[in-house]
């Protein structure tokens, strides 16, 4: 079977900062994929790098097994993955109320039935039909977010790039999301590629993850190994403890 | 030890545009020796609003009351512009939440850093060089003089959240307000910085993660809707009577746990009351 995504010896530069450096992964159809590590190791970049949103300087991206080169993606392409940001609050255009914002997709490629599938991914999301016809500041952030995971879905995609999609969010409202990001996993069967930097949420997310530093893959381990503490590499112990809280010295 | 903080029934009312108020923050009551006291809450529970009325920031729409509001023997409620101004940043800091926004971002940040030694302290321009890149050095920026010299938009969030830190600790505050200081990530280094560089003062440290709090402060308040709804000592955590603050345990993913779906809060009106 071929891998919903694969990604082969990437190389991303900017100018010459080299953001992810000869990183390799692959994603099975159906899987929950994980992407951890500290802020400026490269997690989000290889995200974007997917969608066409960095400069690929060396490597190759597939999907489906269809390799992408370059930053154009074709309009098929968007049909199968779509992508969830970090800040609700900046990824929503803040003067088109959900009703717009939900079928800009829609028109964009040139599907039908608009209100119909509206009323259904508000509805997938759990917001009533009355948040229709709100603008993204009368809502909270938790509320926004879902907008946010109903217009990816609204295209029935099969691939879902999640960049820290509850990190935004208060606790309580955190768990509310991952709860609903489960339950669409589930009902649709998609594949999740999510970058976190709590592990907590990964493990409870994510089968199978990567640790990343310095733009370079450093571990590939399964949730279950991490749960044991089977981890060898020093670094992602580090993160591991990191995760605990804060240790007091003495 | 006479305590270096203390709020009594404090209020911040702000008027709402149909008429009435809006009370953000409706009767905290607390005292801070030289320890660190966690305040954990969710956005909109008044976490921010009271540490900006001890700071003096408070919008000017709102209003401020409060039986007492003493730092150090002086009554901030009654002490005149003048001397809130020269407690602020001098002897009480406040860390606040986006370095992208707190920071000046047309002056360096080397200058920032010294602009604040020198408001509050007479010392000369060698020396407050000096001093701030001790400083720099101290929340461990690897290369102080290059980061001296640079503006905001030039580092990271979380080099920008360190210059900041250093910039809140230059003039020695004996107290320090972090509002949800490790939002731009990082945690781990930002609490060695805070850590640190305490020294003795007493630290209030607002954040939403329980846990975080639980383990780096001594004594924890936990705020739902403008009021503290329960105090608790960190290790005692696990013995935490509301039921808020069971369900902001309870939420959390956690390693090696096998929860689907996660508990959520349900919140009760009668928290609020």
């Amino acid at each position: 079977m071929t891998d919903a995504l694969r990604v082969d010896r990437l190389g991303v530069a900017f100018d010459h900062f080299h953001a992810l450096r000869d990183v390799s992964i692959r994603v099975a159809r159906g899987e929950s994929f994980g992407l951890v590590g500290e802020s400026g190791s490269g997690k989000s970049t290889l995200l974007r790098a997917v969608v066409g949103l960095a400069p690929i300087t060396s490597g190759s991206i597939a999907v489906d097994g269809e390799v992408r080169a370059g930053q154009r993606r074709s309009r098929a392409f968007f049909r199968k993955v779509q992508m969830v940001f970090q800040d609700p609050y900046g990824s929503l255009h803040p003067r088109q109320t959900v009703d717009r914002l939900l079928l800009e997709p829609l028109a964009v490629h040139g599907i039908d039935g608009a209100e119909a599938r509206i009323r259904r991914a508000l509805d997938e999301v759990g917001l009533g039909p009355s948040f229709r016809f709100r603008y993204p500041h009368q809502m909270s952030g938790g509320q926004r977010q879902r907008v946010a995971i109903a217009r990816a879905l609204i295209l029935e995609p099969e691939i879902l790039l999640l960049d820290e999609p509850t990190s935004a969010l208060d606790a309580s409202v955190q768990a509310e999301v991952l709860n609903l990001l489960e339950q669409v996993r589930r009902d649709r069967g998609l594949t999740f590629v999510m970058v976190s930097h709590d592990l907590g949420v990964v493990t409870h997310m994510c089968e199978r993850l990567v640790t990343m530093r310095h733009g370079r893959v450093v571990e590939m381990l399964t949730a279950a190994a991490l749960a044991t503490g089977a981890v060898s590499n020093a670094y992602t112990q580090e993160l591991l403890r990191a995760s605990k809280g804060f240790v007091r010295a003495g | 030890m006479s305590p270096l903080l203390v709020v009594e029934n404090l209020r911040v009312a702000y008027p709402a545009r149909a008429g009435g108020i809006i009370e953000a923050v409706r009767g905290v009551g607390f005292t801070l020796r030289r320890e660190r006291l966690g305040i954990v809450c969710e956005s909109g529970s008044g976490q921010s609003q009271t540490g900006r009325a001890v700071m003096g920031l408070t919008a000017p729409q709102a209003r401020v009351t409060a039986d007492r509001l003493a730092f150090a023997g002086i009554d901030l409620a009654r002490a005149p512009p003048r001397q809130r101004r020269a407690l602020r940043g001098g002897r009480i800091a406040m860390i606040l939440q986006d370095p992208k926004y707190s920071l000046d971002p047309v002056m360096t940040i080397g200058r920032q850093i010294v602009e604040t030694l020198r408001t509050h302290q007479p010392v000369s321009r060698a020396a407050a060089r000096r001093r701030a890149l001790d400083m720099l050095a101290a929340v461990q920026i690897d290369d102080p003089e290059r980061v001296f010299g640079l503006y905001p938009h030039e580092v990271s969030g979380g080099m920008g959240q360190r210059a900041m830190i250093a910039m809140m600790l230059v003039a020695g505050p004996e107290l320090l307000i972090a509002d949800e200081p490790t939002s731009a990530l990082d945690v781990t280094v930002q609490l060695e910085v805070l850590n640190m560089r305490e020294r003795g003062m007493g630290l209030i440290f607002i954040s939403h993660d329980l846990r975080l709090v639980s383990s780096f402060c001594d004594r924890v308040l936990v705020m739902y809707a403008g009021r503290v709804v329960e105090e608790i000592a960190s290790g005692d955590l696990t013995h935490a009577r509301h039921p808020y603050t069971r369900g902001l345990l309870e939420c959390l993913p956690r390693i090696g746990d096998d929860r689907h779906p996660l508990p959520v809060l349900d919140r009760r009106p009668e928290w609020a009351a």
